[in-house]
């Protein structure tokens, strides 16, 4: 059990909740996601950790309430409890000062970013955030990237804020403005999909971090499968985070919709 | 053979001397072997109760009868752990259920879960001097079973004797059978136990692999709450390599540390439209239903229901995904297996009962691809079929493809269940740690000490895909060989 320390809305459906974890606080590293339960009877939902304080011995978390599930975990308040919160899990995002890197996050993803961004810019990057949403209610973190981050560029599907347009164009904007040495993607599946497509075409090195449908977590199950380069690889265990030019994204598309 | 030593049964005592003489060799060989009474397959298919019901008393001592109480007993030779099977089966012919249920527990710390799921055609029953006779086996499974749960139920326990604590930490990683036999025994010795589990129910293969109607969980229970009256400490959703490194297990004061993290990772065959919608792991799908109540009313996870359904495999994992899809309400249920009936690795018992309850066996049957509707929903498989060939170099047959016999079988659910790998966790979370090459811990197979000192490990992590009993049996011999080193 899990006590829930703090809670912010960030967006309608966009909960940010601080847990009690003290022993995943000091083992995370950034990349590395938690399996939380809500309920006996509750699903093992993964969600990545946004953030962590060692002191405190808590983590955040960011959720985007999609279903039941995510409901269910985003309706809790402080004082209430996870029924169960497993991790760290997953490989922790390989860190390192290659130049410029160009991190984008589409809705929820932002979260899961956030700590990728803190890292590659403490690592001595130059970092380029694009964010991106359907519209200006749904963009997330913005003050909190900000500080990390030596330009945010915010993209809405409406123009509502920041520039009329979808994540793609935002980055394209920039590889063709200057030279981009990396890019870090998360976000829904069509998003990194069309990401990655473009960073292909442009030859830049691209990382996603991919949001399967998960049971155990552990390598155990094999509900996380995805194809790799024609091979089969676990999420939960080989990843969160692949070489995005080398994902089969239709295929991982097609599974997300196995229970939908 | 110990048969003597250490054990509240030894065959020369008056007891048994009497017993021996109460009955001749003829009337006891004129015994019937007892019938399982079992639920009628149309019944069962609806729910989720436990097949076997049990035999009771009067058939229990009746059986025991049956036994000759051989001078140099076979089955205890091919029991993996060597209980001592006469000692435990002439106490129940006696009476004395309680005192067989002792007899059980010098050797075996799961007796009511090895007495349903050990394949004892196999191992002890195979060896059974009835054969000889061409008669079947005395039932040592079944009177196991009934000594155990006979204890269970009396709610008089036999209370292991505790030593005084001695002070000394020691952890456990993962709690299936190796685990618990594990803690068991150190805790007797006085160690102060703690078990760490990746997932959040405690049990192993036994709560999230296993079915309810083949081994209730309450029977499981039942053990766990007896560890933790003995003082075991249970801390789940704790993944050591994880959330717990090997040196942050040091810094906590564990002087010795078991690994029991058993066979977690599924195998795939690697064929085309393996990764279709519907094509799933065994072990997701019992995951699925037995450890996060997929189907029952109330609970979150989902699970693809099929109407017709095509488990690949000839293993307890294959048979036990099987009969679960025919509980889920499967109109059409087939086992796929390349080889033939005679090489299965189920247990016979698994086997009778899944045909009981309309199972198709399509054996000498080998998958090639699945093929998708346009959804990306499974919707047909191909499969090439097979000859026996040659015995490989296990002795089975190995099957060969007849050229051109290639078939299309209509199914909406894949369960795959062609065998599972070691959990590489724990290897790549500790790097010293010497593995094999099919990524098994290396022990010394009579202390179970692995290439680190303080480590030790067991069950299926070192054996590959095993049994209960094997798993309890490293369990018991690493505590005893732990308990030594660090008595020094
Ligand atoms: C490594 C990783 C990190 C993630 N991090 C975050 C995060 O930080 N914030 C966030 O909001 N979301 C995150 N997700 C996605 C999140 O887990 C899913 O949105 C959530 O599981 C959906 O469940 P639901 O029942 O609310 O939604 P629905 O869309 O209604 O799901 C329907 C059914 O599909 C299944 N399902 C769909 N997606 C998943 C999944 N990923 N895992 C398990 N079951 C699934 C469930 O069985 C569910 O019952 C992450 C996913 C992964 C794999
Ligand atoms: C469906 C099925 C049916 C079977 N039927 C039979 C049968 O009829 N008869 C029989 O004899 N055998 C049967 N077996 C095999 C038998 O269950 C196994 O051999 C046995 O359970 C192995 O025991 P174990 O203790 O080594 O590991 P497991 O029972 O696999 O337990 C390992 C535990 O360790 C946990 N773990 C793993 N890594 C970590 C970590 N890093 N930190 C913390 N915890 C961790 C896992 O979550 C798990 O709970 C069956 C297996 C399956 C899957
Ligand atoms: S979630 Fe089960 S193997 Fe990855």
């Amino acid at each position: 059990m899990n006590k829930i320390i703090e809670k912010e809305h960030f967006s309608e459906k966009v909960v940010k909740l601080v847990v009690e974890a003290p022993m995943i606080a000091r083992s995370r590293r950034p990349g590395h996601f938690v399996i939380v339960r809500a309920g006996e009877h509750g699903e093992r939902i993964p969600l990545t950790i946004a953030d962590a304080d060692i002191e405190r011995g808590t983590i955040t978390l960011v959720i985007q309430a999609i279903g039941n599930s995510t409901q269910k975990i985003c309706a809790l308040n402080p004082g209430d409890y996870l029924t169960d919160v497993v991790g760290p899990l997953g490989k922790a995002t390989h860190i390192e000062n290659v130049g410029t890197v160009v991190c984008c996050g589409g809705g929820v993803g932002v979260a899961p970013l956030l700590p990728i961004i803190k890292a590659m810019k403490q690592a001595g990057n130059k970092v380029i955030t694009v964010l991106a949403a359907r519209s200006k209610d749904l963009i997330i973190l913005e003050d909190q990237v900000r500080p990390y981050s030596d330009e945010v560029i915010i993209m809405t599907d409406d123009g509502s804020y920041g520039r009329q347009g979808l994540v793609t164009n935002g980055v394209e904007e920039v590889i063709q403005r200057e030279k981009v040495d990396q890019v870090v993607t998360i976000g829904p599946a069509i998003m990194m999909k069309f990401v990655s497509l473009l960073t292909k075409k442009y030859n830049v090195p691209t990382v996603c971090s991919l949001n399967t449908i998960m049971v155990d977590g552990t390598g155990m199950c094999g509900a996380c499968r995805i194809t790799v380069e024609g091979k089969t690889r676990f999420v939960c265990i080989d990843g969160p985070e692949f070489d995005a030019h080398k994902v089969d994204f239709d295929e991982m598309l097609m599974r997300l919709r196995s229970y939908n | 053979m110990s048969n003597n030593n250490n054990t509240s049964a030894p065959r020369d005592a008056q007891w048994r001397e009497d017993l021996r003489k109460r009955l001749t060799a003829k009337e006891r060989t004129a015994i019937a072997r007892v019938k399982m009474p079992e639920l009628d397959p149309q019944y069962r298919v609806t729910c989720n109760e436990e097949v076997n019901q049990g035999i009771n008393a009067e058939q229990a001592v009746i059986e025991a009868s049956r036994c000759m109480d051989c001078p140099d007993p076979q089955c205890v030779t091919g029991c993996p752990v060597n209980i001592n099977i006469p000692g435990f089966i002439k106490n129940i012919e006696r009476g004395d259920f309680h005192a067989a249920a002792v007899v059980l527990k010098e050797t075996s710390a799961l007796p009511a879960v090895c007495g349903r799921v050990c394949p004892q055609e196999k191992q002890c029953e195979s060896r059974c001097i009835y054969h000889k006779m061409k008669k079947e086996p005395v039932a040592i499974g079944y009177l196991e079973r009934f000594a155990a749960d006979t204890e269970r139920l009396s709610g008089n326990i036999a209370q292991p004797t505790i030593a005084d604590k001695n002070g000394i930490k020691v952890a456990v990683v993962g709690s299936g059978p190796a685990g618990l036999s594990f803690a068991g025994d150190m805790a007797k010795r006085g160690f102060s136990v703690t078990v760490f589990e990746a997932l959040h129910e405690i049990g192993g293969v036994l709560k999230y692999g296993i079915p309810e109607f083949r081994l209730p969980n309450a029977v499981v229970e039942v053990e766990i709450d007896g560890l933790r009256a003995m003082g075991v400490e249970f801390i789940k959703d704790c993944i050591v390599g994880k959330t717990l490194t090997y040196d942050d297990l040091h810094e906590m004061g564990f002087k010795g540390i078991f690994v029991a993290s058993g066979a977690g990772l599924p195998r795939f065959m690697g064929i085309p439209g393996e990764n279709l919608n519907g094509v799933m792991s065994s072990n997701e799908y019992l995951t699925r239903v037995n450890l996060m109540g997929a189907g029952r009313a109330d609970w979150d996870t989902p699970v693809l229901q099929g109407k017709r359904v095509a488990v690949i495999g000839g293993g307890n994992t294959a048979m036990d995904s099987v009969r679960t899809a025919r509980r889920m309400g499967a109109e059409t249920v087939m086992i796929i297996y390349r080889r033939s009936e005679a090489e299965m690795p189920a247990r016979v018992e698994e086997v009778k009962h899944a045909k009981e309850e309309g199972v198709q066996f399509l054996t000498l049957h080998n998958p090639i691809e699945y093929k998708a509707d346009d959804k990306g929903r499974v919707s047909t498989m191909l499969v090439q079929k097979m000859e026996l060939g040659e015995p490989d170099a296990d002795g089975r047959r190995s099957p060969v493809a007849i050229e051109g016999a290639i078939e299309e079988i209509p199914v909406d659910l894949v369960i795959v269940s062609v065998g599972v790998s070691p959990n590489p966790l724990i290897p790549n979370a500790i790097s010293q740690l010497e593995t094999s090459r099919r990524g098994t811990i290396v022990v010394d197979e009579s202390t179970m000490q692995s290439s680190l000192d303080d480590l030790y490990a067991g069950g299926d992590i070192v054996r590959g895909g095993a049994t209960v009993i094997l798993a309890m049996g490293d369990g018991r011999r690493a505590a005893a060989s732990m308990a030594e080193a660090l008595s020094k």
